[in-house]
């Protein structure tokens, strides 16, 4: 080999070691694309909830109230003859298996939808009006696009008597996509049209609150300690080395610990909020702590000595100069602490956060599930339209961890002084 | 009750800092006394010293009552002729004794039951009333004690400083508290379950099937159940299938981590830089219940279709898929860390190799990294330690029978899914099959301390190396 083939082998070399590195960058940012486009392609359309427009006479037979009925009468009145002579005028069925099957249509709270919209006004017996009724979630799927007609009928959950209909429904423009409030309102359901993040928002807010609450004087007063008053000896080493395994501990065994202690031996409610929250302050705090001591040791030492020269105390040097001075790396490490803890999972499983919770939780010791909690209980069900409600709840999730980033960044960017 | 407690000594103490502030004021306008302090530290020396102690004592107070309180309970109801024969016998008993007190019991209320629900009555009565008591006893001592101390015109600043002081150290104790709280919690259970099964038969066995565990309670096992337990505990396939899937992540996130390491270190501009490094740094922010989701839906299911179109069967929830997704998690930690240690590096190894008329990747390949081994491999350590404490993504993708494999395509599972599957839902306590998982637990613990251990030390030694 010559000199030249030499070189030009060894270029090629440097060539190809660039590519690798350029192409594993590469690799990584695609898989970033990949995944977020995965989930809002499947997870946007949840956002809409399929309606079939349907008129409803409210007859005072069936009903026996009469107008201007008080609220207790409405709530006790029976709407659900009212339900029935109603939707099966949706479309001119034969017999009863026809009715039947219109019926499956809507979804289970059709009912409840109507009792409301008289709730609204009930000066409407005797009276028609038009009302959106929520479908149910095979006819919101196929009409979404997400399921596939062409299928054999017996593979398929819905019969071709009811894709007849549907057609029906589609050419006398009696189907429309509205926005989907019960997505945001309700909680839990095991029917996919009715299941709602609204119960495992709260949840999640109050969780977060409790560990913020719990996690960001410790963590800031612990990293005071460290960085500004710790004498140099083993029981500071000791600590130190301590924090430091904490934040490596993987999260499923602070779930243990909290089933142990909290739940155990305490005996703190199940399932509830509370209990979470205490959880994720412990697992965050080595988490916060980390960056408190890192933004505390940027202060530099002539803002401490300036302090002390004018007859400051130690504690006045620090907590009047010091502290105000590395607060914005200080917030911004909690924040971003406190995003981590809002996407953690393991541990709430364990504490029973899996509980099946219809209700919104009021106060932090009612059951409730929270956001990545809610993703894990949907992915397990089988029904199609909780894979769209489950993407959802990630674009959920993840654009309030998104915003939490930002404001950490902000904080750091506008407040933070550069010590040169 | 605890409160209307916390509100009052709040109360107390605002009230006192402005008494304590007026009067060391007046006094020193007064007598024309030199303060030793600002006015404003004798008010914060009275506040600290009349909530510190009360909150401290209340505190203590309702972490010991209940227990307290159900083992004197347990023992009246015991002196009553109830019958208790085991733990949950009491338990019950005790809870149903609570709902009676509460209004909230509708079952039969014998003469024990109603006996045992009046002594209940009378010693919450008792406790909260000696609890009342206690508190405003030590409020008022302290706030004596406080009190006199100012008269005397102590050092205010100074003695505040030093409670203060004290606090700030408690806080930085919570830390140790935790990992104590963790050891404990763990061998607590862990040393129940080893005193049924052996701990030879655990580490060696090769067979993990916990639901074979029916027996609700250790202590009264047969011997034909003993038989049948002995096996069922087996961690040989759960740490095969968790080395398994973490070598597979490893595979993936290696590779690509290093590489973009150095080129982000070595190549990039800064424009690049600043663009792609936040940007594979959002892979370490998606929560993990996201990477199970994707794993579990789209690419094991992907997968399987991609084998079954090459004649293959592949389970859809195969070790390859759980451990790609996981690769992809892990990137970042490999890939910052590496940047991290390639960066520090000094620059005059580079330029004595570029001296020489090395290329710049033979640079890298045979000064760099060399100089960077130990921090890197602390990186990939790192990164194993994560890999084998991830829960939600193999819990999603990864199976939950446990196969001793090595082929990919099938399923397998690992010691997190365990530990979530075992305790998902109602747990029976005091069963083995409960108690495994916290073995299961500590094994995890103990494995990922050691791997951090020697990881922050590479690490930390690499970096003094150099500094």
């Amino acid at each position: 080999m010559t000199k030249e083939e030499r070189l030009k082998k060894r270029h090629r070399a440097e060539k190809r070691f660039r590519f690798y590195g350029l192409t594993s960058i590469f690799v990584a940012l695609l898989f970033v694309v990949i995944l977020v486009q995965n989930i809002f392609s499947k997870g946007s359309s949840a956002f809409k909830k399929t309606v079939i427009t349907t008129e409803i006479f409210f007859d005072q037979e069936l009903l026996e109230i009469q107008n201007g009925a008080s609220q207790e009468e409405i709530m006790g009145a029976d709407f659900y003859d009212i339900m029935i002579e109603n939707l099966i005028k949706a479309y001119p069925a034969k017999d009863r298996d026809e009715e039947d099957e219109l019926l499956k249509l809507f979804s289970g709270d059709a009912e409840i939808e109507i009792k409301k919209a008289f709730l609204n006004d009930n000066s409407l017996i005797g009276k028609t009006i038009t009302l959106d009724l929520t479908a149910s979630d095979d006819i919101d799927q196929l009409h979404k696009g997400n399921y596939p007609r062409d299928l054999p009928e017996e593979r398929r959950r819905i019969s071709d008597f009811q894709l007849v209909i549907y057609d029906y429904f589609v050419e006398n423009k009696m189907i429309s996509k509205n926005f989907n409030n019960y997505f945001f309102n309700n909680g839990d359901s095991r029917d996919p049209e009715l299941a709602g993040i609204g119960g495992a928002l709260v949840g999640s807010f109050y969780s977060i609150l409790i560990c913020l609450l719990l996690a960001f004087p410790v963590a800031v007063l612990a990293s005071i300690y460290l960085e500004e008053f710790a004498p140099k000896n083993k029981i500071t080493d000791f600590i130190e080395i301590n924090i430091n395994n904490l934040a490596a501990v993987p999260s499923i065994v602070y779930g243990l610990l909290a089933l142990q202690i909290l739940l155990a031996t305490i005996q703190l409610p199940r399932s509830t909020p509370l209990v979470a929250g205490i959880t994720l302050a412990l697992m965050t705090l080595p988490r916060i702590i980390i960056p408190c001591r890192a933004s505390l040791k940027a202060v530099p030492p002539s803002i401490r000595e300036g302090a002390l020269a004018v007859g400051a105390s130690k504690f006045q040097s620090v907590f009047h100069h010091v502290v105000p001075l590395a607060l914005p790396g200080t917030l911004s490490g909690t924040i971003i602490g406190l995003a981590q803890a809002l996407g953690e999972t393991a541990p709430l499983i364990l504490i029973g956060m899996v509980a099946f919770v219809v209700d919104i939780p009021s106060s932090p010791v009612d059951p409730s599930s929270s956001l990545p909690v809610q993703v894990y209980l949907w992915s397990e069900s089988a029904e199609r339209g909780f894979v769209e409600k489950t993407s959802a709840t990630i674009m959920m999730l993840l654009s309030f961890l998104i915003v939490m980033n930002f404001i950490a960044v902000y904080l750091r960017q506008k407040f933070e002084k550069r010590w040169n | 009750m605890n409160i209307v407690l916390i509100f009052l000594i709040t109360i107390f103490s605002v009230s006192l800092f402005f008494y304590g502030k007026s009067k060391t004021k007046t006094i020193s306008i007064k007598d024309n006394i030199k303060l030793n302090a600002l006015p404003k530290f004798y008010g914060y020396y009275l506040v600290l010293w009349c909530s510190i102690p009360a909150l401290v004592f209340l505190l203590v107070w309702s972490l010991f009552e209940p227990v307290i309180i159900k083992s004197i309970i347990i023992e009246t109801a015991a002196n009553q002729g109830a019958i208790l024969s085991d733990k949950n016998e009491a338990n019950l008993i005790y809870e149903k004794i609570k709902a009676i007190h509460l209004g909230t019991y509708f079952g039969d209320i014998d003469s024990i039951l109603r006996e045992s629900a009046i002594a209940y009555a009378k010693f919450i009565n008792l406790f909260t009333n000696s609890k009342v008591v206690l508190i405003f006893g030590i409020i008022i001592a302290s706030v004596i004690y406080s009190l006199k101390k100012i008269k005397n015109n102590n050092k205010a600043r100074d003695d505040v400083e030093v409670i203060l002081k004290g606090l700030l150290f408690v806080s930085s104790l919570i830390a140790i508290l935790t990992t104590l709280g963790i050891i404990f919690s763990l061998l607590f259970e862990s040393i129940k379950f080893f005193s049924v099964i052996n701990i030879f038969d655990y580490l060696f066995g090769t067979n993990w099937s916990p639901q074979r565990a029916f027996v609700r309670d250790a202590s009264s096992i047969t011997a034909a159940e003993f038989e049948e337990l002995k096996d069922a505990f087996g961690f040989i396939p759960l740490i095969a299938g968790t080395s398994f899937i973490a070598f597979i992540a490893m595979l993936v996130a290696v590779p690509i981590g290093l590489f973009s390491g150095i080129y982000m270190a070595e190549y990039a501009s800064i424009k690049v830089r600043r663009i792609s490094k936040p940007i594979i740094e959002i892979l370490a922010g998606i929560p993990t219940v996201v990477y199970g989701f994707f794993a579990a839906l789209t690419v094991g299911p992907f997968f399987r279709q991609v084998g079954e179109n090459l004649g293959l069967t592949v389970s859809s929830e195969s070790a390859l898929a759980a451990g790609l997704i996981m690769g992809i998690m892990i990137i970042p930690y490999v890939s910052s860390l590496s940047d991290d240690v390639i960066n520090s590096v000094p620059q005059s190894l580079r330029d004595g190799s570029y001296a020489v008329g090395a290329t710049k990747s033979e640079t890298i390949k045979q000064v760099v990294i060399p100089a960077a081994l130990p921090g890197i491999i602390g990186s990939v350590l790192l990164a194993i330690s994560r890999a084998i404490g991830e829960t939600m993504i193999v819990v999603m993708a990864a199976g939950l029978a446990a196969n001793l494999t090595i082929n990919p395509l099938e399923s397998t599972t690992t010691i997190t899914t365990q530990i979530v599957m075992i305790l998902v839902g109602d747990q029976e306590f005091d069963s083995p099959k409960t108690q495994s998982a916290f073995a299961l637990g500590l094994t995890l613990f103990i494995a990922t301390l050691i791997l951090n251990y020697i990881a922050q030390r590479a690490v930390k030694k690499y970096r003094e190396k150099y500094d």
